[in-house]
């Protein structure tokens, strides 16, 4: 059998039983980039010999006993804006360019005391800040099901590489929906965990307060299985929380007899692509015929979402970006006349347009005489669409809507009109905006053969109710994935 | 005043004093605080601001922070957030310095201060808790700037008073006043001159009786009491030259040079930066109870007044003395763990007072430098006590163990210091002397007391000053 169909959990089941190795596992996702990476452009960085290594050591250690977990021996793409020891980190910009880091990011950390083995990094919008993975200084990864259309993103490299089999599943950063969005365009799973699940630490900041990292996975079952070793809460951040219901794995029930489902009609106004709409609203169908109690209701304050997101991340981001200046590490300009114009050439060679264009809004709104108007006013729409989630949450155990309100655009559209593109944004953003978790599950494919995502949203630390649901969409779905 | 003017004017002071507190690791990461060190060694990808890195507060600085806002009579924010200061340089990692701007941690409180005027009570406004900046290092061979972050992230309180003082003396005592509570505290060894201790000083002037407040200016670099009392006359002068010239007070920030005695303007209020101050998103709030309030509360220790006025009643030692011993908590600790164990004050006042205070001067050092135990100086006095030793040996002892902190016993063993106590070698040395010094032992017979003296000291240098000088004056009376 082809080692490649198999999804995460099955690999590391078969590598145990003695079915297949670590290695192997590993030679045919290198063989399987070598096929198919030259026209993706999934990763930024990939250590062919030193994966290799890796997995040697890590199947003896399975040998041994020492990894027994579900995801000893299996290959992982780990997105470039995850620092990871001794390996080029440069969130896809040229600022980063020769930035290796000297620890790993929690998140990764654990992931490889499970045994999992980094392949490399994926590809990304620079920084994180963008939609199509397009902002990337190491060029445009393109959609495995499509290659004139983009992956989506941020996390486009990390869905790419996941929907090619160019890794048995990866890790990604979502902070307006950069793990769910390009989960759905590349028809991968992805989940962002509840604000505090998951160990930011080494996770290059664009919005502290709304970034999180999760999983994008070939199914449910991996999801949870991933999500099961990276959340965890850890010292090194303070933002992280202690959970005692991380056996997620136990959440995989084909079970949603009266779960509550609400439909945000917000959701399904101007703007929405009508097959996006039809082919979300038969997989509520399909979950109401399980028995699942789905009911419209308005959840309000949708409009503010986008504003309110764009003004606290752009701050957040014109601040965690400081950093960057040419003095202790990564790039440099190199010819300049005293210390200013040494940071003005260094930043302004080293960031890409978008990059500058979020700087520039985030210093914008912190400035005297703003801040009150702008950053401050955000942060109490911020705790009122937290309140409208509340609320709606009192009435249903999961909201559920699309993820995007269109398929993966052409290469090229998105850029020319940000404001569009933020635009794309609308029914990701208030989820990060609420600290909730949502996960992205493929529910069908439009007329150009491109995927459609399924969103699911619950309360805070309400993954299991995610995770069991989107197993049972996805047993009544059926299979998905590409054709290899 | 030597300068006359026109008018009467008043001078108007307050003050931001940066104080570092004496945690043993950094404010957001476990790195040591430890000043000196070869550049760059006590760092971590934390504090040298590496991507991914996250802070995670020292608990140490909330309670030392809350210890001295409760000594100061200060209020308690139950509710403090950390928030980012946003300003470009290279000691500064991440470009962003966390600080407390919207809601720090101590408000409200003042301290009582006491001039030639009499008493006087200095309100202060906050007290914010800060993360240091490194240190840039110029090299002027290579023409380039290096950076040592060593002290980045060395965690600092800033004290922000109101400007309710009015001369050059009520700002030393005011500083004195905090000095004192913080040492006492042991937040911080408070050394203006290695930088745990730094003041600006706010000065504007106005005519007396004017009711609105002047245009300040604030003074940088002061290293010194005397630094900030010259600094403070020379500005008020400056400022009221300007005023009687019929120009204006630009509030600007101004750097003083001690060796100059002359301050620059710095930069102006128009080049003031922008900091676009927000809370830190990684920082989550810290939330005091009451019961952590009360906890720290019952922690402070006894201060320099309370003290003072225990010792008054307990010891029978001279008021001038009890200034000096509580001047430092160092000081008066090691006094009253040396009472404890040999429970005699007025000799451990008198070491203190006497060769303590004159080796402190003579090395340049500050009374808590002092490196001596307790249990040393109570087995030094304990031999004088048993005449082991004389008092000139006792000195030449004391200034080991004060260098050194050495056992006293163990180092007069060690050395054959002890007295020697054999009357009979003594007496045979005694005469050997008598015998050398004939003309001596007739002028003391013929009425010269002076002569018994040379005789002792005679018989001192012999027996390498190991004698007893009340029994050598015995035996050589006897043997006159």
């Amino acid at each position: 059998m082809d080692l490649l169909s198999y999804s995460a959990v099955e690999l590391a089941a078969a590598i145990k039983e003695g079915k297949a190795t670590a290695v192997q596992a590993m030679e045919a996702v290198l063989a399987r980039i070598g096929e198919t990476e030259g026209t993706i452009n999934a990763y930024v960085t990939i250590d062919k010999e030193a994966a290799l290594a890796v997995a040697q050591r890590t199947q003896e250690k399975i040998a041994s006993g020492a990894f027994a977990g579900p995801l000893a021996g299996v290959p992982v793409a780990v997105k470039d804006n995850l620092c990871t020891k001794g390996i080029l980190t440069t969130c896809a910009s040229r600022m980063l360019g020769n930035f290796v880091p000297t620890f790993s990011a929690e998140a990764v950390t654990k992931l490889e005391h499970a045994g999992a083995v980094v392949i490399g990094k994926t590809n990304m919008d620079e920084f994180a800040m963008g939609s199509t993975t397009e902002t990337s200084a190491y060029g445009e990864t393109k959609n495995p099901w499509n290659l004139a259309h983009v992956p989506g993103g941020s996390s486009g490299g990390s869905a790419a590489a996941v929907a090619s089999n160019e890794c048995f599943f990866a890790l990604g950063s979502d902070t307006g929906g950069s793990i769910r969005q390009p989960a759905s365009f590349c028809g991968v799973v992805g989940l962002k965990p509840t604000y505090g699940t998951v160990s930011r630490y080494g996770l290059v900041a664009y919005g502290s307060s709304l970034d999180q990292i999760g999983p994008l996975t070939k199914n449910v079952s991996d999801c949870a299985a991933v999500l099961e070793v990276i959340a965890a809460q850890d010292e090194k951040d303070s933002t992280s929380i202690k959970r005692e219901d991380t056996d997620f794995a136990a959440a995989l029930l084909e079970d949603v007899a009266g779960l509550r489902i609400g439909i945000p009609r917000d959701y399904f106004g101007e703007g929405l692509d009508a097959e996006v709409r039809k082919a979300v609203l038969a997989a509520a169908d399909a979950l109401s015929g399980k028995g699942a109690v789905v009911e419209e209701f308005d959840l309000g304050l949708v409009e503010y979402a986008i504003p309110t997101y764009y003004t606290i991340a752009a701050a957040e981001a014109s601040s965690n970006l400081e950093r960057f200046d040419g003095v202790k590490y990564g790039y440099r300009a190199q010819e300049f006349d005293g210390l200013h114009e040494m940071y003005k050439k260094t930043r302004s060679e080293g960031f890409g347009a978008e990059v500058k264009r979020r700087i520039m809004l985030g210093s914008f709104v912190l400035s005297s005489g703003y801040y009150d108007a702008y950053y401050l006013k955000a942060l109490k729409v911020k705790a009122m669409i937290k309140k409208a989630f509340d609320d709606a949450f009192a009435n249903f155990d999961l909201i559920l809507g699309p993820v995007a309100p269109t398929t993966a655009p052409r290469l090229g559209e998105s850029l020319s009109d940000p404001l569009k593109m933020y635009l794309g944004d609308i029914y990701t953003i208030s989820v990060n905006l609420a600290g909730l978790p949502a996960i992205s599950v493929p529910c069908g494919k439009d007329t150009k053969g491109l995927p459609i995502g399924l969103q699911l949203i619950a309360d805070s630390f309400q993954e299991k109710k995610l995770l069991r649901a989107a197993y049972t969409y996805e047993q009544l779905r059926g299979a998905f994935g590409m054709e290899h | 005043m030597s300068v006359q003017y026109a008018k009467q004017y008043e001078t108007v002071i307050g003050l931001e004093v940066h104080v570092e507190l004496a945690t043993k690791t950094k404010i957001f990461c476990g790195c040591s605080t430890e000043f000196g060190g070869a550049p760059n060694t006590h760092t971590c990808p934390v504090c040298t601001g590496m991507p991914g890195t996250l802070p995670v507060l020292n608990k140490q600085v909330v309670e030392y922070a809350m210890a001295v806002g409760l000594a100061t009579n200060c209020e308690i924010t139950r509710l403090c957030k950390f928030d980012r200061k946003n300003y470009f340089y290279p000691d500064n990692p991440q470009n962003y310095q966390i600080s407390q701007l919207y809601l720090p941690i101590c408000r409200n409180g003042h301290v009582e201060i006491e001039t030639a005027d009499g008493k006087k009570s200095v309100g202060i406004h906050e007290i914010h808790m800060e993360e240091d900046a490194g240190k840039l290092l110029h090299d002027e061979w290579e023409d380039c700037s290096l950076v040592d972050y060593n002290r980045s992230g060395v965690p600092l309180i800033e004290i922000v008073s109101e400007p309710d003082m009015r001369s050059a003396e009520e700002v030393i005592a005011y500083l004195e006043k905090l000095r004192m509570t913080i040492q006492y505290l042991g937040a911080s060894d408070c050394k203006l001159n290695e930088g745990s201790m730094r003041a600006d000083v706010n000065l504007s002037v106005r005519e007396v009786g004017a009711e609105r407040f002047g245009t300040r200016t604030e003074m940088k670099n002061l290293n010194s009491f005397r630094a900030i009392t010259h600094a403070i006359e020379h500005e008020r002068e400056r400022q009221i030259e300007l005023l009687e010239a019929g120009q204006q007070v630009i509030q600007e920030t101004r750097r003083w040079d001690d060796h100059k005695e002359y301050s620059y303007a710095m930069r102006s209020k128009e080049d003031a930066q922008d900091y676009r101050y927000f809370p830190d998103p990684d920082l989550v709030p810290v939330y005091i109870s009451d019961a952590w309030i009360a906890a720290i509360r019952d922690g402070l220790p006894e201060f320099r007044e309370e003290k003072m006025a225990r010792y008054k009643e307990v010891f029978d030692i001279p008021e001038y003395d009890i200034g000096i011993i509580t001047d430092t908590k160092h000081m008066a600790d090691l006094f009253e763990e040396t009472v404890a164990i040999c429970n005699q004050p007025k000799k451990v006042s008198n070491w203190l007072m006497g060769e303590t205070l004159r080796l402190l001067k003579e090395n340049a050092m500050d009374a808590q430098d002092i490196r001596f135990s307790p249990g040393n100086l109570a087995k030094l006095i304990a031999l004088v006590d048993g005449k082991e030793i004389n008092s000139s040996v006792a000195k030449e002892v004391f200034e080991v163990m004060f260098e050194k902190d050495v056992n006293p016993k163990q180092y007069v063993e060690e050395h054959g210091l002890g007295t020697v106590n054999d009357e009979t070698a003594l007496r045979t040395t005694i005469e050997e002397v008598l015998a050398a010094n004939p003309q001596s032992v007739e002028d003391y017979r013929g009425g010269k007391e002076r002569a018994l003296g040379f005789l002792v000291g005679q018989t001192m240098k012999a027996m390498k000053g190991k004698a007893d000088p009340a029994v050598v004056n015995r035996i050589l009376k006897e043997l006159l």
